[in-house]
């Protein structure tokens, strides 16, 4: 339903990502895994349309959609969970979640009661000024936020980063549901440990180049190791 | 000399600096830009609604209300085709664009309406007045007041109850992220100037109604509206209105003592307000 076609993304004269090939399939979790500076983030912000792409780069159910600003992308079913949560300071929790259908108003599984149900926490906190937050319950909102637009295709960008192992363990539990939901999923992650139990796939990057795809119960630690530093280990 | 009722009618007053004040603190709230051309935006609407009511011989407040949805248009296509190029991570473009932008339209009116004195005629309403107690005060300025305070409840109301006000402070906050909401910055940035020349419609029918004005006065109206702005603190529409009530009071107080300190009172007052509190009576917490 979602694919790359030989995407390439410049930072002006810097080139992050050398033709990325990449495919999503209805229902399907792929995780993509890579050490810093791979070339996720950017080619996560080329999917949801923040950096712009050439037309045909990107795919989504047929259509070339590379060149579609964010804010179309979004309307089109592909929410984002951005790198840093970036919730909106000014606003509370249940503002923040409530902004995630601002673009993309469509029946689905996912309303602020559901998401509630998802994530309890955050009704209690729902009046609370979202930077007041502990940040594995920012990832809820930020999660929820995303959801909130009943998206097709959810894309989430480094949603352990700087979180407890227990707090990104209980953020990992809401992925069946999501799952569940019919969402189809990809998990952009520098920790490969939670990433690979939720994946069905899994694709390496490395500077700026998928250089590992399979599926998450076929790749063994070596050829991840392999693919993830570039050297054997 | 009757101190109340000095104090009240600079209180009345401060209505009016107040309702030049809000559009430019929505605008800069919003998207950082100081709109120059603001006081002159007023004087603009001025002349639309003196036009309508000499020429269609309309009530000045229903002028108005035809003035309304001319300057929102106005507003939302002045942003969208100009400013929104002019913003960016360099705050000098959008001065200087709305500088030139001041200087065309004090021009631009006076090849059209000369440099005559105007007043929009408003008939009987513009000497009636109500016995208050001690102190008698005029319809005109009362009504102004009641403006003011409307405009606010309804921008708050705006601003904190709808998702338009959500996107306009998600927006504020965060434009790449709001755009991952499907916000398009550029359209609410273009309805946020829309609205606030809603506003200064509304500041322009009691500009016109209560004094005289001239194709030159939008300068001297902008920088009332900065010091309402900057006395209440950035973001804050109620801090706006003290604000506005602040330059009033001293204003009429001063002239009170002598009339030529009017203008001057003004202005000491915003300078000491400024030196003791630097950000304003009421900042926003997050900047």
């Amino acid at each position: 339903m979602l694919e790359t076609v030989g995407l390439t993304a410049f930072y002006g004269d810097f080139q992050a990502l050398f033709g990325v090939d990449l495919s999503l399939r209805v229902g399907e979790t792929v995780a993509i895994i890579g050490a810093n500076g791979a070339g996720k983030s950017t080619l996560m912000r080329s999917i949801s349309g923040v950096i712009a792409n050439g037309r045909a780069a990107i795919r989504f159910e047929g259509e070339a959609i590379g060149d579609l600003p964010a804010a179309k992308v979004v309307a089109r079913g592909i929410a984002m969970v951005p790198e840093g949560r970036r919730l909106f300071a000014s606003l509370s929790v249940e503002e923040n979640l409530l902004m995630g259908n601002y673009g993309r108003k469509v029946d689905g599984p996912w309303t602020l009661g559901s998401v509630y149900d998802l994530f309890p926490i955050l009704k209690e906190r729902r009046d609370q000024s979202s930077t007041s937050l502990s940040g594995g319950q920012q990832q809820m909102v930020a999660i929820g936020r995303a959801l909130m637009s009943n998206p097709r295709v959810l894309l989430c960008d480094e949603i352990s980063l700087g979180l407890a192992p227990v707090v990104i363990r209980d953020i990992y539990a809401a992925f069946p549901r999501i799952k569940a939901s019919g969402a189809s999923i990809i998990i952009v992650e520098q920790d490969i440990g939670q990433a690979m139990k939720v994946a069905d796939r899994v694709y390496c990057m490395m500077e700026g180049k998928v250089t590992l795809e399979g599926r998450a119960g076929d790749l063994s630690r070596d050829a991840i190791h392999a693919a993830y530093f570039g050297v054997h280990a | 000399m009757n101190w109340l009722d000095t104090i009240l009618q600079g209180v009345l007053l401060g209505g009016l600096y107040a309702l030049f004040a809000a559009g430019l603190s929505l605008v800069f709230g919003i998207m950082r830009l100081v709109n120059l051309a603001h006081g002159d935006l007023i004087v603009v609407a001025a002349f639309l609604i003196l036009v309508l009511v000499t020429g269609l011989g309309l009530n000045p407040f229903l002028a108005a209300l035809v003035a309304l949805p001319v300057m929102f248009a106005a507003g939302w296509a002045l942003q969208y085709f100009i400013l929104n190029r002019t913003l960016g991570d360099d705050i000098l473009p959008p001065l200087l664009v709305t500088f030139g932008l001041s200087i065309v339209i004090q021009n631009a009116l006076l090849e059209g309406f000369s440099a005559d004195s105007r007043r929009v005629p408003a008939g009987s309403l513009e000497t009636m007045s109500l016995p208050l107690g001690p102190v008698t005060v005029g319809v005109m300025p009362l009504l102004t007041f009641l403006s003011a305070i409307a405009v606010i409840v309804v921008l708050n109301q705006i601003f904190y109850r709808t998702a338009l006000g959500r996107a306009f402070r998600a927006t504020s906050d965060d434009m790449v992220t709001a755009g991952l909401m499907g916000v398009e910055p550029k359209r609410i940035f273009a309805t946020a100037t829309g609205i606030a020349m809603v506003v200064v419609t509304i500041a322009a029918l009691y500009l016109g109604t209560r004094a005289n004005f001239d194709p030159t006065i939008g300068p001297a109206r902008l920088i009332y509206a900065f010091e309402a702005v900057i006395i209440g603190g950035l973001g804050s529409l109620w801090g706006t209105l003290l604000g506005g009530i602040i330059i009033g009071v001293a204003q009429t107080v001063g002239a009170a003592v002598n009339p030529e300190w009017q203008i001057l009172a003004g202005h000491l007052a915003f300078l000491i307000v400024l030196l003791v509190r630097p950000r304003g009576l009421f900042p926003r917490a997050i900047d």
